[in-house]
């Protein structure tokens, strides 16, 4: 019952996730946070599974940063994308298979440019200009379809990003209190307000 | 739903006169969902050689990076380009291996032969039967819709 957003512009990637943490029936947190930094440049959103996604971005986590380590430069965000997309393909005709659905938001340093990648939990990957994970993406990719534009400003992809909210306040079942909504640009990592639904 | 509809493709390659083609659609979707209308199937693997995954997305992209990977080293070794033959062989048994556990994912080649440049193309079932074509390869879910069209249109030495 997770949803995560992305939505790619021509200098930066804002990502959204909603905050709630529940198993079954009960909701344990309304302000709990799924969204992790690997590196200063690459934002990881996850859905699924909530033991899975911490084991999973923690352990990618840190092998980022291990590489970083070892050759003195940040892993490139279509190494560390198709690092993880490796890390769950080999994962889903394993034992234990993951259940992580993954949203990327990455800058690239040294080719200016931001991506957003699509990972799913068995491995499938695309670059693509905005996206979403969870039942909430049947409700979203509508409207984000209709506003988008590659070279819309910050505020413009907020605007479309509260859009979405309000749908999914108004017609989604699961209600969902309040987005965590972080933006990666040239900078690094920064948070932004919290969109309370 | 089949697992080979999960993210559903249409793949068609042809031969023509001194020439192949080789076409794919560039939806990647998940089951009735659209991701994105610009997705890339087809995978460069020399200067006249390509190939196009169908099927789950997951395993097309695990078995042209293990493909790559393979075709990268034999011609390291051997000093020169691979035939398509050849590489027919290496994509069977890659798949092969698999058996009882397959990849959901079948490959089409389209390419012309290094040396002789007469055109080749070749289809496969998921656990790496080659079919080498004459005519036309069609894969997908798609691909008896493709089929179809094929056989009414297709005629030898079409120029590109």
């Amino acid at each position: 019952m997770d949803f995560s957003i992305g939505i790619k512009g021509q200098d930066y990637v804002i990502l959204a996730e909603d905050m709630n943490a529940a198993h079954s029936i009960i909701l344990n947190q309304q302000d709990h946070t799924k969204m992790l930094d690997l590196n200063d440049h690459l934002l990881l959103a996850r859905t699924g599974e909530l033991g899975d996604g911490v084991q999973c971005a923690e352990y990618l986590q840190k092998n980022i940063q291990l590489y970083q380590l070892r050759n003195g430069y940040e892993m490139r965000s279509n190494a560390a994308a198709n690092y993880i997309r490796k890390y769950l393909a080999d994962s889903i005709r394993s034992q234990e298979p993951m259940n992580v659905n993954i949203l990327l938001a990455a800058y690239d340093t040294i080719s200016k440019e931001p991506q957003l990648y699509y990972i799913d939990y068995m491995g499938s990957m695309a670059t693509v200009p905005f996206a979403a994970h969870g039942h909430g993406a049947l409700f979203s990719l509508g409207i984000i379809d209709r506003y988008y534009s590659r070279s819309m400003s910050r505020d413009e992809a907020l605007s479309v990003l509260k859009k979405c909210i309000v749908e999914l306040k108004k017609r989604f079942i699961v209600n969902y209190t309040s987005f965590n909504v972080q933006v990666v640009d040239s900078q690094g990592i920064h948070q932004l307000d919290r969109i309370v639904a | 739903m089949s697992i080979d509809e999960y993210n559903g493709c249409a793949i068609v390659a042809m031969v023509g006169k001194d020439c192949v083609a080789l076409a794919t659609d560039t939806r990647f979707g998940v089951q009735r969902s659209t991701i994105t209308t610009d997705f890339q199937r087809v995978f460069q693997m020399g200067p006249r050689l390509f190939v196009a995954m169908s099927g789950l997305v997951t395993d097309a992209y695990t078995v042209s990076a293990r493909l790559k990977y393979r075709l990268n080293l034999y011609e390291l070794r051997e000093n020169r380009p691979v035939s398509p033959s050849v590489f027919v062989s290496m994509v069977s048994n890659l798949l092969y291996e698999r058996r009882f556990g397959p990849y959901f994912s079948t490959p089409v080649i389209a390419g012309l032969d290094p040396t002789s440049g007469k055109p080749f193309i070749a289809g496969f079932d998921c656990i790496g039967d080659p079919s080498i074509g004459s005519d036309f390869i069609t894969d997908g879910t798609a691909g008896e819709q493709l089929m179809g069209m094929c056989e009414t249109f297709w005629r030898p030495d079409l120029n590109k």
